[in-house]
């Protein structure tokens, strides 16, 4: 099992009114699982999200991590958490625009303390491995959005994690490279990842082995492979 | 995460906005180059007013008589005509721990040559007076004991008095007649160029003390003793036993005041040197009220810096940086910018100080006690007004830092 969730619950205090984004989640989420977590938006799927990916906690239940208790960690805890174990695919790429793809693909190893040489080298394994290699020092401006996504993809993959979420990584691209991102993701599974894919588009969310749709916080349904969800 | 990272990655960004981080930077500059440049023309003054007072004569007393008095009535201090050439003698022969003793008479008169004449300082000296001055005859000699004994019209002249008396030609073995009387030059002082009072050294005429006493200006007293004591530790104590000599031998009873001065050169020095390291303080902390200033510049900056890279911040938390990682990289780049501020800005107040001496006439002085203590002030402010900023950016939620357009 790799990630274990259970009673897992998000109040927010907004005013004297008290808000359950996530409303008692239990799930289990095997290794090398492909799933899609589908929801309309306001339905606690990004909190959810937040809260896999150890970007926040949650303020009531246990979500267990590679067999590690992670709903309690601090800060610092939570950071290294991230570094170590997820690899993180945004919508809008959050490539830092400033350096390189190459740089870019190599920064969470500067956080993991992996020396520069190393870091590099990996950099440009896995640049060529989504197909960039030969666009390593370009800047993310200078490229399209397919393959700013790929040089993310990358990113995500360079310190090898358990886990890659995939917040909306089509969300932002045409249907073309969407196709081909979404193979890297089918590939990336067939090599044994465990791939979380937050979706509101069906056809996108087919490539997963199992949908999750989330409604007012709670998991309302958990299928298979080959139904097409409809989400609203 | 390696330190030498953090500077790398605190350099790129510093060089992302080159024109924002040298705006910063130059707050630093002109704090760290005003600093030593200011401090350099406060040690410069100080300097020169030491050399100045070095040059009187170091380990120098100076007995000089008191004021007259007459029923009631005082004179002016020096009126007195008390101070003998036998007081001096006594102090020669009875004090110890004393290299020299100089009496001295003086008085202006007009030197003529010929058609030329000159109004200058006639002084009447032992031959002590060379050494205790630190003077040097040029050409010919100085006077002689022989020459006091037998009260000889000779005199030994300066620079100034023999370009004006003699343009070209040396003076020495030519007469001369003060108060129209003729002496004979016999020699002629190297050039000591102007004091730091103003004054022409070289504007001098000196002759025997007892030719100056009995043939020149008709006096039995001294105008002032100086005494160089051999050791500066000793100061105080032979001029107490100076005092005491001169109170017997004047047989001034304890409950009267002294009819002569005893002034030590020391506590003259003491108290300019104080003087002087006021302005040099004072001048200093005007300077320092600047970097100051440019420290929080620097803040301002850095506070503009994070609240435009809060995306960037996210991003680098998502990927696991920790607190002390975000913490680090902000604080490193504004104390990169403190340092490369300090740097140039050290460049630049050695290059104004110089540029002050050699235009403006001011002597400076540049020391490494400032420009240490400036750069280390100029990091310093780059590290505590770079901590608020470094922890506001390492303190962000991260995900509210994603969502942040």
């Amino acid at each position: 099992m790799t990630i274990h969730l259970s009673g897992i619950k998000k109040i927010y205090q907004i005013g004297d009114q008290t808000v359950a984004a996530l409303d008692g989640i239990d799930l289990h989420i095997k290794k090398g699982e492909f799933s899609a977590l589908m929801g309309p938006s306001g339905s606690g799927k990004s909190t959810l999200m937040n809260i896999l990916g150890c970007l926040d906690r949650p303020t009531f239940g246990s979500y267990q991590l590679d067999g590690e208790e992670v709903a309690k960690l601090g800060d610092d805890e939570l950071a290294v958490t991230r570094n170590k174990k997820i690899g993180f695919v945004f919508q809008n790429f959050n490539l830092l625009s400033r350096i390189s793809a190459w740089e870019n693909v190599a920064l969470p190893l500067v956080y993991a303390g992996v020396p520069k040489k190393e870091r590099l080298e990996k950099a440009a394994y896995f640049l060529d491995a989504v197909g960039l290699g030969s666009r390593r020092d370009h800047q993310p401006n200078e490229l399209s959005g397919g393959q700013r996504q790929r040089v993310a993809i990358a990113r995500a993959l360079v310190n090898d994690p358990r886990i890659i979420m995939a917040d909306e990584p089509t969300g932002n691209l045409d249907t073309k490279s969407s196709k081909e991102i979404m193979e890297i993701f089918r590939k990336l599974h067939d090599e044994g990842k465990t791939i979380i894919l937050v979706t509101h588009e069906p056809e996108i969310a087919t490539y997963a082995s199992r949908q999750l749709l989330v409604r007012d916080g709670k998991i309302t349904r958990d299928v298979g492979k080959g139904v097409v969800m409809d989400v609203v | 995460m390696l330190f030498s990272e953090s500077i790398r990655i605190a350099i790129t960004a510093l060089l992302a906005n080159k024109l924002r981080s040298i705006l910063t930077m130059l707050g630093i500059i002109i704090g760290v180059g005003a600093v030593i440049a200011m401090v350099s023309i406060g040690m410069g003054v100080r300097q020169q007013v030491q050399t100045s007072i070095a040059s009187l004569g170091s380990n120098m007393l100076i007995v000089s008589p008191g004021s007259s008095s007459s029923g009631g009535v005082r004179g002016a201090a020096g009126s007195n005509v008390k101070l003998k050439l036998d007081d001096s003698d006594a102090i020669k022969n009875k004090i110890k721990n004393i290299d020299y003793v100089s009496p001295t008479v003086s008085s202006s008169y007009q030197v003529v040559n010929g058609n030329q004449n000159w109004n200058t300082t006639v002084q009447g000296v032992t031959p002590e007076f060379l050494l205790i001055r630190s003077l040097t005859v040029g050409s010919g000699s100085f006077i002689t004991n022989e020459d006091l004994a037998s009260r000889n019209r000779v005199a030994v002249v300066g620079k100034t008095v023999a370009s004006n008396l003699f343009s070209d030609t040396n003076p020495v073995g030519q007469n001369v007649r003060i108060n129209n009387t003729p002496y004979k030059i016999i020699g002629v002082l190297e050039s000591k160029g102007q004091s730091s009072m103003g004054q022409d050294q070289d504007d001098i005429v000196i002759v025997p003390l007892t030719t100056g006493q009995e043939r020149l200006m008709g006096i039995t007293y001294v105008k002032s003793i100086n005494i160089q004591v051999s050791d500066p530790e000793k100061m105080d104590q032979v001029q107490s036993e100076i005092e005491t000599l001169l109170r017997q031998r004047h047989r001034i009873l304890s409950n009267k005041d002294d009819d002569f001065t005893v002034r030590n050169l020391t506590s003259l020095m003491e108290t300019m040197t104080q003087t002087t390291t006021m302005i040099t303080l004072l001048l200093g902390s005007v300077a320092a009220i600047s970097l100051l200033v440019g420290g929080i510049g620097i803040m301002n900056i850095m506070m503009v810096s994070v609240t435009e890279r809060t995306r960037e911040i996210g991003i680098r938390k998502a990927l696991g940086a920790t607190f002390q990682n975000i913490m680090m990289q902000f604080l490193i780049e504004s104390v990169v910018i403190g340092v490369i501020g300090g740097i140039i800005g050290i460049i630049f107040g050695c290059m104004a100080a110089m540029a002050i001496s050699k235009f403006g006439g001011f002597t400076t002085v540049i020391t490494v006690a400032p420009i240490l203590l400036s750069f280390g002030f100029s990091v310093g402010i780059g590290l505590f007004f770079g901590i608020y900023p470094a922890r506001k950016a390492a303190l962000l939620d991260p995900i509210d830092a994603l969502r942040y357009e």
